[in-house]
């Protein structure tokens, strides 16, 4: 038997939410649902790392995984508000388009292969050595020294951490590269 | 934050709404409060919706605008004279050599012809009528011709310290001397009348004096002014000129280093800041430390010479410097080899992004590594970054997505066109996913220069890792690969301080890598850059960043609530220098030491204390009085007297007029962009004489005044995405907000072209042509330039052919004419705008060259 005392209607009409905008309307899904910021295990705080506004964020965290990033209502940049990117951040997480394996291709592939990331770094590391080699100046045209190479470059940094920038340049300038340059350019 | 206390808001260049949604919750904030709110931009916009006021602009006039606001305040007496005198130069006497653009048609005094470049020797103070005995020494450097430099790797690069001056010079405090800086910008201002400023921006003379009037009513000792901006002024090839008029502007009307006042930086990315502080660019080292010039910098003490003694912190130089040594090569680095100096690479020329593009083309440059950015769509003349990239031996894509530049080789445009095939590129490509933010620890540096630190959340998935970890990974590995090697070229690699413990996981530790940058001494992590010294005792990654793990502690990570803390929020992240959030705030009291208004007091002269106090970190020495009076041999900071606030600057004063260190003249001037529909207005010369070109055949420039290429355009974001979209237009809550490219044009470019609403347009500059849906609105005004209408059309820019929303690239239009001072590139250009959609494949090669050939373009491109 259809139980039609549950009915959304009839309790409208028999209970105490007359116009049927809370209690009278609320299916138990609704009823029994919970905000993930509740669950969670742990809450991280956190940056957005779109603009360089830097609202405070909240990233909730469950079972390991990313389940609601939020604004900070304490950040006095940000007072808890988020734009849609920093809404939509928890995505750059979790997007079901987010590449999580190494992609190699050859000279003159035409499609993309797997390759172990351990092999990668290594294969990375032969090849900065031998360009830097190939391309290594010590002198300019009037035998000025200059301990440089042209052989490689490097390009971005905004949108990464100052502890990275500051590597990457250490390590690039005692390899002698010059061409390192961030979206500042640009 | 503080914009909240500002009673006039002046955002040119910037759709700060829209662009930087929660940072305009303070312009708000101050609206509420009673400010007036101003926007100058090509579009009304968000910002311009909610603004008292929204004055259309032709793209890329902003000189002759702003200098239009400077001849008013110049000409009707309504500068912040007290300010004015005291804290600029203002009152410096310029040399007798010095010629003006009144003078020489439209070039100042130095140009060179041959070279396109600069002398500034004219453009100096004139030495003081008692000299010491550096001044001496000086004077005879200048007179040989060295060692003062105007290369823009060095207008750049005196970003933290201003160019080191020979000498404070000669001043006339009535302001009366004919050559004195404040009579130079009077004449050189003149001719930028209200109707000039209508002739050449657009801008009816009714609605600029709406302007003037607010900016003047809302500047003095009750009240200050703001000017935010963003790309919409960087974006140019007079770009750095068009910041320093408005930096003239807020100086003439003393809006500088107070409460409420100052020009704001509205930044794209979230540690764009940090990267450029913390760089990884060319030109410079961590702290705005010049890296060293082949032809002048052959050691320590040649690298140090220009800037060490001269007044201000800058003075300091050589700590600053031999700290970083240290950073670098910790105990290799020693007095007696100069600290290793030999160690670091030097420069010959410009190595920034374009010219490596075009190195790139060459055969010149064969391996690069792309580290969350993606100039496939993302940097200027989308074409050049691609056949650059298919000439290299290997390239390495670090990223969350699949984008653009990991897979030009397979489907970017010259692909479908034919002009690339997928197997004759020889380019190895490795592509290596990337920790997203909450997966690693580390610290933006936000737009204000607050530090702020994440904590890690969770685990990277599969093969994604920071680049902290893939960094010292590859050093290592680098370093094992050569431990044999004897090579001298291999001795910074190997003497490197390079020990970065690491976790389980392999991931280092970041707040050791902060600790590093922040710097060390006998007693652990230094609390200040006054900590650093030049003997080697102390280490330190960044100079400016000093105190950022004061007492051990990572400051960054502070989070004390806003509402324990009063509006200044010192104890929420930290901001450098030394936690001060407001730079020169010296220049917030008078020059007695007291504040210029009960209203605006923020930091001032207490004489029972005998120090500075305030609500901030005085940026000043603490205990230097009002009076003081330096002696006549002092250097560094004892060299500041108790009446210089620009504590950076070698006199102490702000700069209206630019002895040295600016490229393009000590003065800006109105040039047009290098693709123009009109003569320009103001001067015979037309586009900025020192503009930096790259001669390569793939970016041919439409000809100024082309009947071909008759309207303007300009590239801008919208709230959904973010630059070249890889951040963006892969996430599914994004794509569905903003699906797809369009282009803004007025009601009258429609009629004349036919384009209609929601249909198809093609837009086409000499270097493609792309397509984009048709959006006709009234945000785009057409302005009347005297007897003529420029129409302008609006471009965002966030899209390729990857990810959720896929589109043509507006950058592919974009040419390759940079600013002289800083390499960028401008924004804007000339095309033409058609119905319909773009032809395909090798037929768009030959529509777009059959416009090149009835423009009369070059085959071989710009040469
Ligand atoms: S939430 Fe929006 S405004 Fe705030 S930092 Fe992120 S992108 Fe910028």
């Amino acid at each position: 038997m259809v139980d039609f005392l549950g009915w959304p209607l009839v309790r409208q009409l028999t209970g105490a939410d007359r116009l049927g905008r809370g209690a009278a309307a609320q299916s138990p899904r609704s009823r029994d649902l919970e905000p993930r910021t509740r669950s969670a295990d742990r809450v991280v705080d956190s940056v957005c790392p779109f603009c360089a506004v830097g609202c405070g964020q909240k990233v909730f965290v469950k079972d390991g995984r990313v389940v609601q990033i939020e604004g900070n209502p304490a950040s006095p940049i940000s007072r808890g508000r988020l734009c849609p990117k920093g809404s939509a951040s928890k995505q750059l997480v979790t997007s079901p388009t987010r590449v999580t394996t190494v992609r190699y291709r050859r000279p003159h592939g035409t499609e993309w292969e797997d390759l172990d990331l351990d092999t990668a770094v290594d294969m990375i590391a032969d090849r900065v050595i031998a360009t830097r080699r190939q391309f290594w100046r010590w002198e300019d045209e009037q035998g000025r020294r200059t301990r440089h190479t042209t052989g490689f470059a490097s390009l971005g940094g905004a949108t990464l951490d100052n502890e990275e920038n500051y590597l990457m340049k250490k390590l690039y300038t005692a390899l002698g590269a010059i061409q390192i340059e961030n979206q500042a350019r640009i | 934050m503080d914009l909240q206390n500002a009673d006039c808001i002046l955002i040119e260049g910037s759709n700060m709404a829209e662009a930087h949604p929660v940072g305009f919750q303070w312009v708000m904030e101050a609206k509420k409060r009673g400010a007036t709110v101003i926007h100058v931009d090509p579009r009304f916009t968000r910002t311009s919706a909610v603004a008292d006021l929204h004055v259309p602009i032709r793209a890329g006039s902003d000189i002759a605008f702003l200098g239009g606001l400077v001849n008013h305040v110049l000409s009707n007496d309504l500068d912040f004279r007290e300010y004015v005198v005291a804290y600029t130069n203002a009152a410096n006497i310029i040399t007798e050599d010095f010629a003006d653009t009144e003078d020489l048609e439209g070039l100042f005094s130095g140009w060179d012809p041959e070279t396109k470049r600069y002398d500034p020797v004219s453009w100096h103070y004139e030495p003081p009528a008692r000299m010491s005995d550096d001044d001496v020494a000086n004077i005879e450097d200048v007179q040989d011709g060295e060692p003062v430099s105007h290369e823009a790797a060095q207008s750049d690069t005196h970003g933290s310290g201003g160019s080191p001056l020979p000498w404070k010079g000669r001043r006339d405090e009535t302001l009366q001397h004919p050559r004195c800086v404040f009579q130079i910008l009077k004449r050189h201002f003149a001719r930028y009348t209200p109707h000039m400023v209508e002739e050449t921006c657009g801008i009816p003379a009714s609605e600029f004096a709406k302007v003037a009037d607010a900016l003047v009513a809302n500047s003095g000792r009750e009240r200050t002014t703001a000017f935010c901006y963003a790309v919409g002024w960087t974006h140019h090839s007079t770009g750095a000129q068009m910041i320093r008029t408005s930096a003239i502007l807020q100086t003439l009307l003393g809006n500088i280093g107070r409460p409420g006042g100052g020009i704001l930086a509205l930044r794209g990315h979230a540690s764009i800041q940090g990267s450029t502080d913390i760089p990884t660019l060319f030109n410079i080292l961590p702290g705005y430390i010049p890296m060293p010039l082949a032809p002048l910098h052959q050691s320590l003490d040649a690298w140090v010479e220009d800037d060490e003694g001269k007044a201000g912190f800058w003075g300091n130089i050589r700590s600053y410097s031999v700290s970083l040594l240290k950073a670098y090569w910790g105990d290799a680095a020693t007095a007696e080899n100069d600290f290793c100096f030999d160690y670091l690479p030097r420069l010959t020329g410009d190595h920034s992004t374009y010219a490596t593009v075009k190195s790139m083309i060459d055969g010149g440059c064969k391996g690069y590594f792309i580290v969350g950015e993606n100039p496939a769509v993302g940097s200027a003349n989308g074409k050049m970054q691609r056949l650059g990239m298919a000439n290299l031996d290997w390239l390495v894509v670090r990223d969350l997505q699949m984008i653009e530049s990991a897979t030009f080789w397979k489907d970017g445009p010259e692909i479908e066109t034919g002009e690339l095939v997928t197997e004759e590129i020889g380019t190895e490509v490795f592509f290596l996913p990337a920790a997203t933010h909450v997966e690693k620890s580390g610290s933006f540096t936000q737009t204000q220069r607050m530090l702020q630190w994440r904590d890690k959340a969770v685990e990277p998935p599969g093969d994604c890792r920071s680049e902290l970890q893939f960094y010292v990974d590859l050093g290592n590995r680098i370093r094992e690969k050569l431990a044999d090697s004897t090579d001298e070229m291999d001795a910074p690699v190997l003497e490197l301080a390079w020990d970065y413990p690491v976790d389980e996981t392999g991931e280092p530790d970041g707040e050791s890598v902060l600790r590093e940058v922040n710097g060390t001494g006998p007693d652990g992590a230094v609390s200040s850059y006054l900590d650093l010294k030049p003997d080697g005792s102390t280490a330190c990654g960044c100079w400016i960043y000093a105190g950022v793990y004061a007492d051990e502690v990572n400051q960054a990570r502070r989070r004390k609530p806003h509402w324990e803390q009063d509006q200044v929020a010192a104890e929420w992240g930290w901001v450098w220098p030394a936690n001060r959030r407001i730079l020169y705030n010296r220049a917030s009291a008078a020059p007695d030491g007291t504040p210029w208004s009960e209203r605006k007091k923020y930091v001032w002269w207490d004489p029972e204390q005998g120090r500075w106090v305030g609500k901030d970190v005085p940026d000043f020495v603490p205990d230097r009085a009002p009076d003081h009076t330096p002696a006549p041999d002092a250097h560094g900071p004892d060299a500041i007297g108790g009446q210089d606030p620009f504590v950076m600057q070698t006199d102490g004063k702000a700069w209206l007029f630019a002895p040295l260190g600016v490229a393009d003249g000590p003065l800006p001037a109105h040039y047009e962009p290098a693709e123009s529909p009109v003569a320009n207005p103001l001067y015979p010369v037309q586009s900025n004489p020192g503009r930096r070109s790259l001669k390569t055949p793939s970016n041919p420039i439409n000809p100024s005044r082309s009947e071909v290429f008759p309207y303007v355009f300009t590239t801008y974001r919208l709230t959904e995405h973010h630059t070249a979209g890889g951040m963006s237009r892969t996430l599914p809550y994004l794509t569905e907000l903003q699906p797809e490219p369009f282009c803004e044009v007025s009601p009258r470019l429609a009629r004349e072209r036919g384009l209609v609403h929601g249909e198809w347009a093609t837009i086409i500059s000499a270097r493609t042509a792309i397509e984009a849906r048709v959006l006709v609105t009234d945000r785009l005004r057409s302005l009347r330039l005297g007897d003529r209408f420029v129409e302008q059309v609006g471009l965002p820019y966030h899209w390729g052919g990857n990810g959720l929303s896929t589109g043509d690239s507006a950058n592919d239009l974009v040419n390759v004419t940079m600013d002289p001072n800083v390499f960028i590139q401008d924004k804007v250009g000339t095309c033409d705008v058609q119905p319909g959609r773009r032809p395909r494949g090798p037929a768009l090669v030959e529509y777009v060259a059959q416009y090149r050939r009835r423009a009369g373009v070059p085959e071989e491109g710009d040469l």
